[in-house]
């Protein structure tokens, strides 16, 4: 299709902002394995190391092949989401069907300027379509464009 | 039928509520006549009857409390105190309800303390339904209930108002929503008349053979279902065969002397007993749910009206429709019998939303009712393509090493013998069987204007859909796809959904493009609003 070549990929940043999310999300398993080790209910190393190499893993290592996966095209009418690291996925949503929009801001997201544009459709699969790390400015512009499609079309 | 002598008064009513651009509040509603207006009084009655079984347990604890004085006569005034007080909240909650048909909203108030005003704006409003269980329906009353598109949580109705009231307010909701048009659509409305004919009906023999096809042992599950319930009270053990042979022994049969013949004409007896009562429980509870079926093409859309006991009414607007499902099963296909199902804007939550609007019908007759929705038969020229075989054979791969292992397991822990073993490979080999009859079974198309998808065996549907009522598309990809190089090409329907699967990428990607350069330029209100 025609936007094709026109793919564009996310913010770099947005790459350090999963890597804080998935730390987080790692934290939790990490510190119990540090408190069964302290125990020291079997050899040493038995908890912590496979969970930490799986930490390690989804720190360091997934957060940068799903960036290398997310790309995005505004064309004339719709709009193309590309994504997936195991499950690939590749949308399209005509501008035309889009009921409402939302520009959302994590607090991760906000320290790096970032934002989620989020575009709601009535279909019952993909109700909603969101498209992480984007400059925040980049949102705010690309979700008045929609809207002005939005209005140049009913009017 | 009292529903259709309803509908022959409709004119004058019509008329009426055509001079008036707003109904004049009931005379009883006295000082607060701004307030609108409020629901029939006998349906006061109906609540408080309906609502009689939630006053067992107040009325019991009462009773409990007064318990040594002298019992019965306390008893008794604590039962009628327990009424009184449930009637008079019925009464008060009734006397605070209102509701107000606005210019462009109906607003229903409601509270005794805390007072709630909700307001639908005719705009939302997609489908006026009118319900009558058994009991409304004898006092000539019904509950209307207005559904609308967005938000979860307790739908808008009013229960109950009088059945007259109800066939007005959903004549002033739709004539409200489509503004100026309506006056013309009510004008042919009024032309048809009632005498006109209806779309689809169901008469008895169809309703019989329904129930046929409807054949169903699920009495027994809920009999089975009861019986756990209660086996506190009774002790006996319905699932222990040794029991049962006890209860013979006791009456001097000895269960080892009964000879052979019959015990077989015992099995046959039995057998036959259920498949009479799998048939007659289908017959049952297809009379009680689409006994009097009938599809009325109205001005705007299709109006439904079917039950025994509860009568449902619905509407269907046209312009919601947003696609049909042909369902047939392998059996009633050979009869030709088919039903037609519509999927509508998602009304209420994200469920889908499908609505029978021919239970068993011949593939004639459910195309001309599709055509009304400007849904078309897939004609001689249309592609209807079959899917990438490994699709189905990678899935059952997927299952192998799972055997695989088991059987290892059974050798190994289970003392089987491995030939025994093998017995587990039937598994997959019965898969194989589905696998190949689905893919038989399979089958997509796009024709330019719409899109097509037959699937499954045992419940076969074959969904067509205008390509204009796309909401999204997604090209994608398990893992397991990705092996087979295969890939699932998912359309956003609103109330439903379509997948085409076991495609090459360059398929989906071509489908995908001529789709949306059909879908692309159309605005969602356009299609919405129109028909």
């Amino acid at each position: 299709m025609e936007d094709t070549d026109q793919l564009k990929p996310l913010d770099p940043a947005y790459v350090t902002v999963m890597r804080i999310g998935a730390a987080i999300f790692a934290a939790i398993p990490l510190i119990g394995a540090l408190v069964l080790e302290t125990a020291q209910l079997t050899a040493t190393g038995m908890f912590i190391i496979p969970i930490a190499l799986l930490a390690a893993w989804l720190v360091l290592v997934v957060p940068g092949r799903r960036f290398a996966r997310w790309h995005y095209a505004l064309g004339a009418d719709r709009l193309r989401i590309v994504r997936g690291y195991l499950f690939y996925s590749d949308t399209v949503v005509p501008l035309g069907r889009i009921q409402h929009i939302d520009v959302h801001q994590g607090p991760i997201m906000r320290r790096y300027g970032l934002a989620t544009l989020t575009v709601h459709t009535a279909g019952n699969h993909n109700a909603s379509v969101s498209l992480p790390g984007l400059r925040h400015e980049d949102a705010v512009e690309m979700r008045e464009t929609i809207r002005e499609y939005i209005k140049a079309a009913q009017g | 039928m009292a529903q259709t002598q309803l509908l022959g008064e409709g004119p004058s009513e019509k008329g009426a509520a055509t001079t008036h651009a707003l109904p004049q509040p009931l005379p009883q509603a006295g000082g607060e006549q701004h307030e609108g207006q409020r629901l029939h009084p006998l349906g006061l009655i109906v609540h408080f009857i309906t609502g009689l079984p939630q006053l067992i347990f107040p009325s019991a604890a009462a009773m409990f409390g007064v318990r040594g004085a002298d019992a019965g006569l306390g008893a008794l005034t604590v039962f009628a105190i327990v009424l009184f007080v449930s009637l008079f909240f019925r009464w008060l909650a009734w006397l605070r309800t209102h509701y107000h048909i606005g210019e462009d909203d109906i607003r229903i108030e409601r509270g005794i303390l805390s007072r709630s005003a909700r307001s639908i704006p005719y705009d939302r409003i997609q489908d006026v339904s009118v319900e009558q269980k058994p009991f409304a329906r004898l006092l000539g009353i019904g509950e209307v209930k207005f559904e609308t598109g967005g938000g979860k949580g307790e739908d808008a109705k009013l229960s109950y108002v009088s059945l007259e009231e109800a066939e007005r307010l959903r004549e002033t909701v739709r004539a409200r929503r489509a503004g100026h048009i309506a006056h013309e659509a009510r004008a042919e409305e009024l032309a048809e008349g009632v005498a006109s004919s209806p779309v689809f009906a169901m008469d008895t023999k169809r309703l019989v053979i329904l129930g046929i096809y409807s054949f169903s042992l699920v009495i027994f599950a809920v009999l089975g279902g009861v019986a756990q319930q209660f086996d506190f009270l009774i002790d006996f053990d319905w699932w222990d065969f040794k029991q049962w042979i006890g209860i013979a022994e006791e009456r001097g049969v000895d269960i080892t002397h009964i000879n052979r013949s019959v015990q077989i004409g015992g099995a046959i007896i039995a057998l036959v007993a259920l498949t009479a009562m799998g048939f007659a429980t289908g017959i049952v509870r297809t009379f009680l749910k689409e006994y009097g079926f009938r599809l009325d093409r109205t001005a705007k859309g299709f109006r439904r009206r079917r039950g025994l006991l509860t009568l449902t009414d619905v509407v269907m607007p046209v312009a919601r429709v947003q696609a049909a499902v042909v369902e047939t099963g392998p059996i009633r296909k050979r009869s030709g019998w088919h039903a037609l199902k519509f999927v509508s804007l998602a009304q209420e939550s994200k469920d889908e939303s499908h609505h029978m609007v021919a239970p068993l019908a011949q593939l004639d007759e459910i195309w001309p009712i599709a055509a009304e929705a400007g849904i078309n038969a897939p004609t001689a020229d249309t592609l209807m393509q079959r899917g990438r075989l490994t699709w189905w054979l990678a899935g059952i791969l997927l299952v192998l090493p799972i055997v695989f292992a088991a059987m290892a397991a059974v050798v190994l822990f289970a003392d089987a013998s491995p030939t025994k073993s093998l017995l587990l490979l039937l598994i997959p080999f019965a898969l194989l069987i589905v696998g190949a009859i689905e893919w038989r079974i399979y089958r997509h198309a796009d024709d330019g204007a719409q899109l097509y998808v037959r699937r499954r065996w045992w419940r076969q549907q074959l969904t067509v859909m205008p390509q204009v009522r796309v909401q999204s598309v997604e090209i994608a990809q398990s893992p397991l796809a990705r092996l087979a190089g295969l890939v699932s090409l998912r359309f956003g329907v609103a109330g439903g959904k379509l997948e085409m699967i076991a495609l090459s990428r360059d398929t989906a990607e071509a489908i995908r493009d001529r789709v949306l350069a059909v879908a692309a330029p159309v605005d969602f209100s356009e299609i919405n609003r129109r028909g």
